[in-house]
């Protein structure tokens, strides 16, 4: 592959790490919990989608619109049984409670799907194959394509929710200050509901895109979580532009480092976390503050 | 009125502690190698419980990435017996490298907050396993064994095993119980209960929490000393594996967070669960995963934070207690450690 | 007819009692002065009139009805508007969403954007800034207006003046004298004794928790509230406390 190509290789990958992220971010902006579950969450959407293309012989997309409601439904319930009551303990909580939140979900994936590996690929159609040569070295994915669009139409949708309507200036407001918010009539649970419910649709979205670019198995979630922590710490926590800069950069990390050699692929996107890590949060003399 | 250490209650079990260690000490001659493995598990999972509840239950860390440590030591014997170092001499090498290397990495890791640090760690891990997995010396992503520990006879080898790993469940308990009798320990127990009020009060957070990090390092390399020490062999995905903290999570949140005792009735009741489902696979692990979630939400104290509460025993003097003499009867007000 | 009733109310904080069987009864119309020292247990009061902190024990009757257990949120619907301490502004959100978001108890009445707007002229200008980039004597503003945006029929005000210059707090009085219409009925934390005695028509004293003194701002004599003030007891009086 040369340069050209693993440079707009990086970028379609970075577009589906940013979608994967997009959830994870949002969740941590509004209420400031990490889910330690929402790789899972992603898988499980893709096998809810998997599950009626093996049984209608739909497309990926239709089996994903069929499935979307399911996961909101889904989300609804993880939202007042386990996050809810995460917010009100400790600061540990959270994270204790989606990890184990986590092993279940990849367990209950083994038990009712074995371990084989799934794909929506097939259920996709022209969209897992085609792509156009612009060179004799570059071509574009359509799949690629569809992704850095959706990203781009995703985060600019949820910029807008946010900037432009009462639901989203609420929402902000309760991120900000939850208590204030509560004395001006907001309703701090309705925000955070309506939170989880747009953090579990794009993780389902980015569960489909997952099972079309390749494929996936129950414990897929842990893999698809840490890129997605990835992207949402290399672009900045709590921005969400920030959040789809991440998730390309991480995407270029991984497909250069591939160049250089294929297994240092992931590799060179930890490397790129943990030194912006260090950069950011320093070791002893190299403190870097960052303005919030 | 008098601030008293121990009870009666501890007195008894402190000095009925070391009778046990003792008495564990006897347990291959008298049991089969498969047995004396299996509680060489059992020790492991001590160890493991114990160091995993010194970051978060005393420091407040939530790692998802101490089988970074688990890794090192693994490995770290392997790589020192390969040099022709005799096996148990490599094995406490390893630890020792496994703790040594705990102080750069805490120099970065302890700077990030609580999400950051417990994916940061889990990434360190992830780190670790694929620069194994691209070492052919260390076997890569196939695995590789300890190949010197075939110059012992089974038996004996068992042996040594479980009296290293008594031998190193006995040294970082100890050690953890001393911290915590400490004046460092009252400080560490300031941070658990309010680290900015500990702060205030000048207590020097950052450096507690990196000597329980550090403790940590040791203690889960020392584990993954012991894993290789009792399995012979060692793969990537599995010592590496993100499954240890599983272990490690559930064995402290429903022993008790925070408690001394709890950590190792977690480490036993996960023994017993592991004992009884051999068939192991997804189910077992579901449960665990939901009694994790469970307690944490439901029951933060753990069974231990249940029972102490409930009968007022402390076993091991690791608090104070308030004792005020009113007419004839002591009436104790227990100051929660 | 009574607005609000405060019956024996006792609000904690973990084991520490910041409130102790307090009673009172505000009118339509009145505006009554909530005075005494920090750790009084005045905040605290008006954030369980707000719904914002839960009552250990004790009822808070608005409107007739029972709101003890009414979330803050629904308090808000129902016409009560806390500016709470320290203003609280959301700092990302422009004073025009800062206003905007606090419509949400849907309730009708002479207060909207515009209307809040030109009765604090000076924000006009900075309507498109974060409310972070304000001054102090500004977010107060902004504060305040953000509590009318509801309409409320009970306006709590808590330490308007707090961190604020004296002639920076002479303004937002201004603001308030001719925002408060015939017939609000408003009660106020504040501070300052002269201030509070002024703007007021009734005054009540709270000391550790408790009502220590209670009646008419003009009449009362002003060495008595400052002797429930500061817990003093009174030579007249001779050891009441």
């Amino acid at each position: 592959m040369t340069l050209a190509n693993a440079i707009v290789q990086g970028i379609f990958l970075g577009a589906f790490y940013a979608v994967l992220a997009c959830g994870l971010s949002i969740m941590f902006g509004v209420m400031r919990i990490i889910n330690l579950a929402h790789g899972d969450v992603a898988v499980l959407g893709a096998y809810l989608a998997f599950v009626v293309v093996e049984h209608t012989g739909a497309s990926a997309l239709v089996a994903f619109a069929a499935a979307l409601p399911v996961m909101l439904a889904l989300g609804y319930i993880l939202q007042i049984t386990v996050l809810e009551r995460s917010l009100k303990a400790g600061l540990l909580t959270p994270l204790l409670a989606t990890f184990g939140l986590s092993i279940v979900i990849q367990n209950v994936l083994l038990i009712v799907f074995s371990p084989d590996v799934r794909s929506l690929g097939p259920a996709a159609g022209a969209l897992t194959s085609a792509s156009w040569h612009v060179t004799s070295e570059l071509s574009f994915s359509a799949l690629g394509v569809v992704v850095l669009a959706v990203a781009i139409v995703v985060f600019g949708a949820l910029q807008l929710f946010l900037s432009r309507t009462q639901a989203g200036w609420a929402m902000r407001a309760t991120a900000e200050d939850a208590d204030a918010a509560e004395l001006v009539g907001i309703n701090s649970r309705s925000v955070y509901a309506r939170a989880t419910a747009i953090a579990v649709g794009v993780a389902a979205l980015g569960g489909l895109f997952l099972g079309i670019r390749s494929v996936f198995d129950p414990i897929s979630g842990p893999t698809q979580l840490i890129f997605a922590f990835e992207a949402v710490v290399i672009g900045g926590m709590g921005s969400l532009w920030g959040t789809l800069l991440g998730g390309i950069a991480l995407g270029l990390a991984q497909t250069l480092g591939a160049e250089i050699q294929p297994q240092f692929a992931v590799l060179a996107g930890h490397v790129l976390f943990l030194a912006v890590l260090i950069v950011r949060f320093g070791g002893g003399r190299l403190t870097l503050r960052v303005a919030r | 009125m008098k601030v008293e250490r121990w009870t009666r209650t501890s007195k008894l079990f402190t000095g009925g502690s070391a009778v046990v260690a003792l008495a564990l000490a006897s347990v291959p001659l008298i049991f089969d190698p498969d047995v004396v493995q299996k509680l060489t598990n059992l020790l492991i999972l001590v160890i493991l419980a114990t160091m995993w509840n010194a970051l978060a239950g005393y420091g407040g860390l939530v790692s998802v990435g101490q089988q970074a440590f688990i890794g090192i030591g693994a490995y770290g014997t392997v790589f020192f017996a390969g040099l022709g170092v005799s096996p148990y001499v490599a094995m406490l090498l390893a630890m020792v490298v496994a703790g040594a290397l705990s102080v750069p990495i805490s120099l970065f890791a302890l700077r990030l907050r609580a999400a950051q640090f417990a994916i940061g760690m889990w990434v360190i891990a992830e780190v670790m396993s694929i620069l194994v997995r691209l070492d052919k010396n260390l076997g890569a992503g196939t695995g590789i064994s300890l190949i010197q520990m075939n110059q012992y006879d089974p038996n004996y080898r068992q042996a040594y095993t479980f009296w290293m790993a008594l031998g190193f469940a006995v040294l970082f308990l100890t050690a953890l119980f001393f911290l915590l009798r400490s004046p460092l320990g009252a400080s560490l127990q300031a941070i658990r209960d309010d680290e900015d009020a500990a702060r205030s009060l000048g207590v020097r957070v950052a450096s507690r929490k990196r000597l329980l990090f550090v403790l940590a390092g040791f203690g889960c390399g020392a584990a993954g000393v012991l894993v290789v020490a009792n399995t012979l062999f060692i793969e990537p995905g599995s010592v590496f594996s993100v499954q240890w903290s599983a272990y490690m999570i559930f064995m402290v949140l429903v022993g008790g967070l925070g408690t001394f005792e709890g950590p190792i009735l977690g480490a036993i009741l996960l023994f017993a669960i592991q004992t009884t489902f051999t068939q192991g696979g997804p189910w077992y692990l579901v449960g665990l995963g939901a009694g994790a979630a469970v307690f944490a939400l439901v029951l933060p104290r753990g069974l231990w934070g249940v029972i102490e509460g409930r009968l007022g025993l402390r076993l091991l003097p690791v608090g104070y207690r308030v004792v005020s003499q009113e007419t004839k009867t002591e009436k104790k007000a227990q100051v929660s450690a | 007819m009574t607005l609000l009733k405060v019956d024996g109310l006792d609000c904690r904080y973990g084991l520490l009692q910041a409130v102790r069987g307090v009673s009172f009864e505000v009118a339509q119309g009145e505006i009554v002065a909530l005075i005494g020292a920090n750790g009084a247990g005045k905040t605290t009061l008006l954030r369980a009139i707000a719904g914002a902190h839960r009552p250990h024990a004790g009822k808070v009757t608005f409107d007739g009805e029972d709101v003890t257990r009414v979330p803050a949120h629904q308090r808000v619907a129902r016409g009560i508007a806390l500016v709470p301490e320290g203003r609280r502004l959301f700092p990302s959100l422009t004073v025009e969403e800062n206003l905007r978001v606090a419509v949400a108890g849907g309730r009708r009445g002479r207060w909207n954007e515009q209307t809040v707007l030109e009765s604090f002229p000076l924000l006009q200008a900075r309507r498109k800034l974060p409310a972070a980039n304000l001054s102090g004597g500004e977010q107060q503003a902004v504060a305040i207006g953000r509590a009318l945006m509801s309409n409320p029929s009970l306006l709590l005000l808590d330490e308007v003046s707090l961190g604020l210059a004296p002639v920076v707090v002479d303004a937002v009085y201004e603001s308030l004298a001719n925002v408060i219409t015939e017939g609000a009925t408003v009660v106020l934390v504040e501070q300052d004794l002269t201030r509070a005695l002024r703007v007021a028509g009734r005054v009540i004293c709270l000391l550790e928790g408790r009502v220590v003194l209670e009646g008419d701002a003009r009449s009362l004599d002003r060495e008595r509230v400052v002797n429930a003030y500061f817990g003093l007891r009174s030579r007249a009086a001779g050891g009441e406390r």
